[in-house]
């Protein structure tokens, strides 16, 4: 197992490299310059600016350069907030997602695990109608809508009651957090119940689940021990992205519920061609990735000894 | 002792003629699903559905011919209606107004009265409200405020519409997306540092209008003060007057084909990606994992401007086809995660061995054994990645990287829609109802296919 | 799964039950900071942001979020007072000649950690602004201060710059040129002054974050979350600070969505919104139906549409833009399509609030605007395929960014010219950063663009389509048009030079350079007991340094 892992941490060390090698090119390939700006620049300021930024030296040049500082944890100064290192712009805003996106997979996990089962208990029935009614809606519907009424409907509440109830936005302590938070799994959530009813179904069916029955296990062992452990496969082989995912950039739901994440940045750097932004999100949200993905795989092995990730001989 | 059994029971039998034989054929996987799906009640409403849709994107445009480029300035973001009346009037030409040469001036000190006269000249409409007013002792220039309701008080005039230059401006022409309703005006004077306490407003209600000239190229009666009878928009109209069902049928063509041409074939490859990596397991699988894990790393947006470039596609053009291939490049690695996982778990199954050893190969075990075992993920995968797409498609459209305006497709229709939510509702509800529609076609087709070929579930014969 | 029933239902109950008791400690508010939009005990008001302010270096500072701080929490030579006229900052005495300024500052003028405002402080500030290395963008705002533009361009040394300090409290500066203008110019945020000391200190960091900065202005920075809040305090080392009324500048929101901060004014907790760009429409009507009392003021920008004049663009012929000229009414689309209140439709490149030589600009020397036709309108454009050889004219590609003020605009443009004359118009959206290099690149026909004022004078506008200026789009060159601006420049006569600008105005629209489409006029909502928000259309679009919160 341990070799399994190192030599998974080594490759996925290679994947980051080549994450940003790619990245690095198809960036400076794309047309745009990220010091230009709505007011026109005589072209020795220009000139001056683009030394200062090392943009004149030659592409292979800076490629050397910008790889050698991120091996040495240096991102570099970002373009559009003058004076900001990218590194203090992901350790300042990354804690700020990350917290919110594991309330909200918190909550989406919960909830998919709970409707999913609701809905695989009473199949052909009316909460399963429903549940799947809800499920439809929360996945057809574009999450900017559920966003923005929400915000309004705490307003409403917070008008209604005369006292505030809940924050309509900002950032900074747990009743901030919890609507965003709700509003961001939805989508996850949904899935996840689709996810957990599909797969209830097909393992409610097999022979030893009847087997278990038949010897007389309890309800509650069955269903944790047997069908939970079970089904809980695709779900957490989609939470593992889904968290690199979710924390990097929840970016309508930051942006309605002001707060200051770090989707923003994912979203406008490439808006803003702001090279060095560009890099260090996706280096960062490549690494997260890698790790993330790697737990899943071990995990794997808990959910079903079964599963034996070497190759079939 | 009696004997029970006596020698006439040991005659042989005779060989019977009717021995009953199974009265059908034995089925195949594949015949028993299709057997199943055609009596599932969800998989016909889902058909049904889905030919809904295609007739309404094929044929629609033949039965409602209005055409869904067509701005009519008058008519923006107006609720669903069927067929309104308008008057005819004179042009908006350049309207003299109303000016003084002299207003009376009147001491520093003392208050400014309210406006007295405020009238309107000829009758509201639509197209335009004339106002004039009497002039105001002491008033350097005019604001003019208009209200849905009656102003309560002077924090409650409305909307600043203008201010007139100087004093001796004594008319004001608005213009500012007037609807048939009632609209409240207010003018208050003036004298530069403070504003008059005191106010008389006027209540007008509006004559929905249209000029002359916008008779004529509608084809109407241009004769002026008739009335006329104006188009009907059982969906209403969108923010700049179009129709939104000419333009929800055209958006479908859109919608429909990347919504779920791209998920389909991102789903197909990504299954079998996962399929064989999983299947093989060891450094074969690693490795292929590790590059869906670099594309899912991949920063969107910016090959989706690179794509854009490559296919040549020129600026205020639609670039369907990039975008269909972005989101397919782009969106595969989950649904071979997803495939591969369940693969792992499958390939220790007691059944695999089986098979080995009855002689089958690598190739058709992952493609009869694996991948229909796990068509349930991969069904509820195809079902959450048709509105995925939808959205990406809106999205890209948004910034410029899909469909180029004025083209529609439902999910910048919704994008439209959604900032005047809460004012004008229609403009998203009925983007968004279709694109509920479609999922809701899919959803329920993929579940009636999941059941049909959960092999777990077939029928005895 | 009679059996999950079981597991699951008494289950239920407990969750329920669960839930019951956490809406109930949400719904205690007492842990909730009663946090308001204004407070009278504490004259705090409280804002939202629109996005992080990108740099606030005085000397490099480009957007309107840095400005809108600097403007508070720093102090130029003369500074606008609470009625936005010009009075004595950091100087409390002056005298202008036509090519010369001097300045008598005040003894009790303090930097925030005790120092004193000194001549010195201006000389280096200045020099650092045209200093080459600096590449500062704003750095052509200087060029009227003696051989700021040959420093600038690297052709002369730093200390030939026209600023001198006679001693500690006098300054000297030299003009290159007449400029009528330049007092009001001392009072923008590239002249404030910065100590040499402090900043070398800094090693390159000046003004990053609280710990690299010092202020000379009303307020000081408290604190600095960087895309979550900003705090400004008032400044006890201002010298007028006694007249400071207000004590905090609390902005704990930065948000792009104008729905979430109307939002959050509607919910009490904003004094004013939205104070630097106004309300969107949406926004609007929901304080109509709200009964708030909506504000308007000029916000100060023109917005036009410019033709493309290069060689190799069909553009170019002056026939096919009189064409779109007398088919387009900028009061349709402005009145019709943009929709929001106040909003003035476009006539002019210079706005309406400019001021002239003794009234408005626009007052004195009105434009004699062509009619709408739609007749001659089409004798033009037959006119202009003769002149260009073509059967057809081809589609003309618009530029714009996926504002969505620019979305609507570009449909209206292209449904109107499809409809009248029959010409295509392709709708180029580009992100900001493409939008902003296609526009250099020239790589468009026509392009929605705008600008805000620099300063207060007509020529800030109308040197905007002067052939060497780098903002001129669309590369539009006519030596007579240059010869207006250059006059204007060079004079010290104020009626000489207002002539000289109105020729220029009527010849932008007898040559149809840009079709202009409006001037902004901002439309604001703010808490009853905010008092004394100044409003102005150069710098900082809203100054709250005399405001006040009421009882």
């Amino acid at each position: 197992m341990t070799t399994y892992i190192l030599k998974r941490l080594a490759i996925g060390l290679l994947t980051i490299w080549f994450i940003a090698t790619v990245t690095f090119v198809v960036m400076h390939l794309v047309p745009g310059n990220p010091l230009a700006n709505e007011k026109a620049t005589t072209a020795a300021i220009r000139a001056n600016l683009e030394s200062r930024y090392g943009l004149d030296r030659p592409l292979s040049e800076q490629y050397i350069i910008y790889m050698r500082n991120m091996l040495q944890g240096d991102f570099g100064i970002a373009f559009s907030e003058e004076n900001r290192a990218v590194n203090d712009i992901i350790r300042e805003h990354f804690p700020v997602s990350a917290t919110l996106g594991i309330l909200s997979l918190l909550f989406a996990t919960i909830g998919g695990v709970l409707w999913g089962a609701l809905t695989a208990i009473y199949r052909n029935r009316w909460p399963d109608y429903f549940i799947m009614f809800l499920v439809i809606l929360g996945i057809s519907v574009p999450s900017f809508v559920f966003a923005a009424l929400s915000q309004f409907s705490i307003l409403q509440l917070n008008q209604f009651t005369g006292r505030s109830i809940l924050p309509v936005a900002g950032w900074g302590g747990f009743r901030y957090m919890v609507i965003p938070a709700l509003v961001l799994g939805l989508s996850t959530m949904a899935y996840l119940t689709r996810m957990m009813r599909s797969s209830m179904l097909e393992v409610g069916n097999t022979d030893y689940i009847r087997t278990a029955r038949a010897k007389g296990l309890s309800n509650t062992r069955i269903f944790i021990f047997h069908q939970l452990r079970n089904a809980i496969l695709p779900v957490i082989t989609v939470l593992g992205p889904a968290i690199a995912i979710i924390t990097t950039g929840g970016f309508v739901v930051e942006s309605v519920f002001a707060i200051p994440g770090l989707g923003r940045y994912f979203v406008q750097s490439v808006a803003q061609l702001d090279y060095t932004v560009i890099m260090g999100t996706t280096v960062f949200f490549g690494a997260f990735l890698v790790i993330m993905v790697l737990l899943v795989d071990i995990l794997y092995g808990f959910i079903d000894p079964r599963i034996r990730l070497q190759a079939k001989p | 002792m009696e004997n029970l059994l006596d020698v006439a029971d040991f005659v042989p039998a005779l060989a019977e003629q009717n021995i009953p034989t199974l009265t059908r054929p034995s089925l195949s996987y594949w015949q028993d699903a299709w057997l199943r799906l055609r009596h599932n009640k969800r998989a016909i409403l889902s058909l049904n559905l889905v030919i809904g849709l295609l007739l309404f994107t094929l044929l629609g445009p033949v039965f409602w011919t209005y055409d869904p480029f067509l701005q009519d300035l008058d008519s923006i973001s107006q609720s669903p209606s069927f067929g309104t009346t308008a008057l005819v009037v004179a042009d908006t030409g350049n309207w003299e107004g109303v000016t003084t040469t002299s207003t009376p001036s009147v001491s520093p000190l003392a208050n400014l009265s309210a406006t007295t006269a405020l009238k309107v000249d000829g009758i509201a409409t639509t197209q335009y409200v004339r106002l004039f007013w009497d002039p105001v002792p002491g008033a350097a220039f005019y604001l003019v405020y208009r209200n849905d309701h009656q102003p309560e008080s002077i924090q409650d005039l409305g909307l600043p519409l203008a201010q007139t230059h100087n004093a001796d401006e004594l008319s004001f022409e608005d213009r500012l997306q007037l609807s048939a309703q009632a609209y409240y005006y207010t003018i208050i004077a003036s004298d530069g540092l403070r504003e008059a306490e005191t106010f008389t407003t006027v209540r007008f209600e509006l004559q929905r209008a249209i000029t002359a000239t916008q008779a004529q190229e509608r084809n109407l009666p241009t004769l002026l003060d008739t009335i006329v009878q104006l188009s009907s928009h059982p969906f209403g109209t969108d923010y700049l007057g179009r129709d939104l069902l000419a333009r929800a049928m055209m958006g479908a063509r859109v919608s429909l084909f990347i919504g779920i041409i791209a998920p389909f074939i991102f789903v197909v490859i990504g299954t079998i990606y996962g399929g064989v990596s999983g299947y093989f397991g060891g450094n074969i699988d690693i490795s292929m994992m590790r590059f869906a894990d670099f594309v899912i790393a991949l920063p969107f947006l910016l090959f989706m401007i690179l794509f854009r470039i490559g296919f040549g596609i020129g600026p205020g053009e639609s670039g369907i086809f990039p975008m269909l291939v972005a989101l397919v490049v782009l969106s595969w690695p989950n649904t071979a995660r997803l495939v591969r996982g369940q693969v792992l778990l499958l390939r220790e199954e007691a059944f695999v061995d089986a098979a080995r050893l009855l002689g089958a190969n690598h190739w058709y075990l992952i493609f009869r054994h694996m991948i229909p075992n796990t068509l349930g993920q991969i069904l509820v995968t195809l079902t959450f990645a048709i509105p995925m797409a939808i959205f990406t498609e809106a999205f890209l459209s948004f910034i410029g990287m899909g469909v180029a305006p004025p083209t529609p497709s439902w999910g910048s229709m919704s994008n439209e829609g959604i900032r005047s939510m809460l004012s004008t509702p229609h403009e998203l509800i009925f983007p968004a109802l279709c694109i509920s529609i479609t999922v809701l076609a899919f959803n329920l087709l993929g579940d009636g296919l999941r059941d049909a070929l959960d092999s777990r579930m077939r029928s005895r014969e | 799964m009679i059996m999950l029933k079981r597991i699951v239902q008494p289950r239920l109950r407990i969750c329920t039950l669960l839930l019951f008791a956490l809406t109930w400690s949400l719904s205690t508010p007492t842990l909730l900071a009663q946090e308001t939009g204004v407070d009278f005990a504490t004259q705090t008001v409280r804002l939202a942001l629109t996005g992080e302010p990108r740099n606030l270096n005085s000397m490099k500072a480009t957007d309107q979020l840095s400005i809108f701080y600097l403007e508070h929490v720093m102090e130029g030579l003369l500074r606008k007072d609470a009625r936005n006229l010009l009075v004595g900052g950091v100087a409390e005495r002056w005298e202008m000649t036509e090519t010369s300024a001097k300045f008598w500052l005040r003894h009790d003028a303090m930097w925030s950690d005790g120092k004193p405002v000194t001549a010195h402080d201006f000389v280096f500030a200045w020099r650092n602004v045209v200093n080459p290395l600096t590449a500062s963008e704003y750095a052509s705002i200087m060029y009227p201060v003696k051989n700021a533009e040959a420093i600038n361009k690297g052709e002369a040394p730093l200390t030939s710059l026209g600023i001198k300090a006679l001693d500690d409290y006098t300054l000297e500066v030299e003009l290159e040129a007449p400029t009528g203008y330049f007092l009001s110019l001392t009072a923008f945020m590239t002249f404030y002054p910065a100590r040499e000391d402090f900043y070398l200190a800094q090693n390159d960091r000046y003004f990053a974050d609280i710990e690299n900065m010092i202020f000379n202005g009303p307020f000081t920075i408290k604190s600095w979350v960087h895309s979550a809040s900003i705090r400004l305090e008032k400044n006890p080392a201002y010298w007028d600070s006694k007249n400071i009324i207000l004590n905090v500048i609390d902005t704990p929101y930065i948000t792009n969505d104008s729905a979430a901060r109307f939002n959050l004014f509607k919910d009490g907790k904003l004094a004013i919104e939205n104070g630097l760009q106004g309300l969107e429409s949406e926004q609007l009507q929901d304080a109509l139906d709200n009964r708030f009392r909506i504000y308007s003021h000029s916000e100060g920008s023109v917005f036009y549409m410019e033709f493309n004049h290069r060689p190799d663009r069909v553009t170019r012929n002056l026939n096919l833009r009189k064409a779109m000229q007398a088919v387009y009414d900028s009061q349709e689309l402005v009145y019709k399509v943009i929709g929001i209140a106040g909003y003035i439709p476009g006539r002019s490149v210079v706005p309406v609030y400019m001021p002239g030589v003794q009234l408005k600009f626009r007052e004195e020397y009105p434009l004699v605007t062509p009619v709408l036709d739609l007749q001659q309108a089409k004798n033009y454009l037959a006119l202009a395929k003769v002149e260009l050889g073509l059967e057809k004219i081809p589609p003309l590609s618009i530029l714009l960014d996926d504002r969505e003020i620019g979305m609507l605009q570009a449909q209206y443009f292209q449904s109107l010219f499809k409809r009248t004359l029959d010409i295509d118009i392709k709708v180029d959206v580009q992100t900001f950063k493409q939008r902003l290099d296609k526009m250099l690149a020239g790589n468009f026909d026509l392009v929605l663009t705008g600008w805000g004022p620099d300063y207060e004078d007509v020529l800030t506008f109308t040197e905007l389509f002067s052939s060497w200026n780098a903002n001129n789009r669309g590369r539009y060159q006519s030596p007579v048009y240059d010869s207006y601006i250059r006059t204007a420049q060079a004079s010290a006569n104020q009626q000489t030079r207002m002539d000289a600008m109105s020729q220029a105005q009527q010849l932008l629209l007898d040559d149809v350079v840009i079709l202009p489409t409006y001037e902004r006029v901002a439309n604001t909502v703010r808490n009853p007991k905010l008092d004394g928000v100044m409003f102005k259309q150069t710098a900082a679009a809203m100054v709250l340094t005399y405001a006040r919160v009421l009882e």
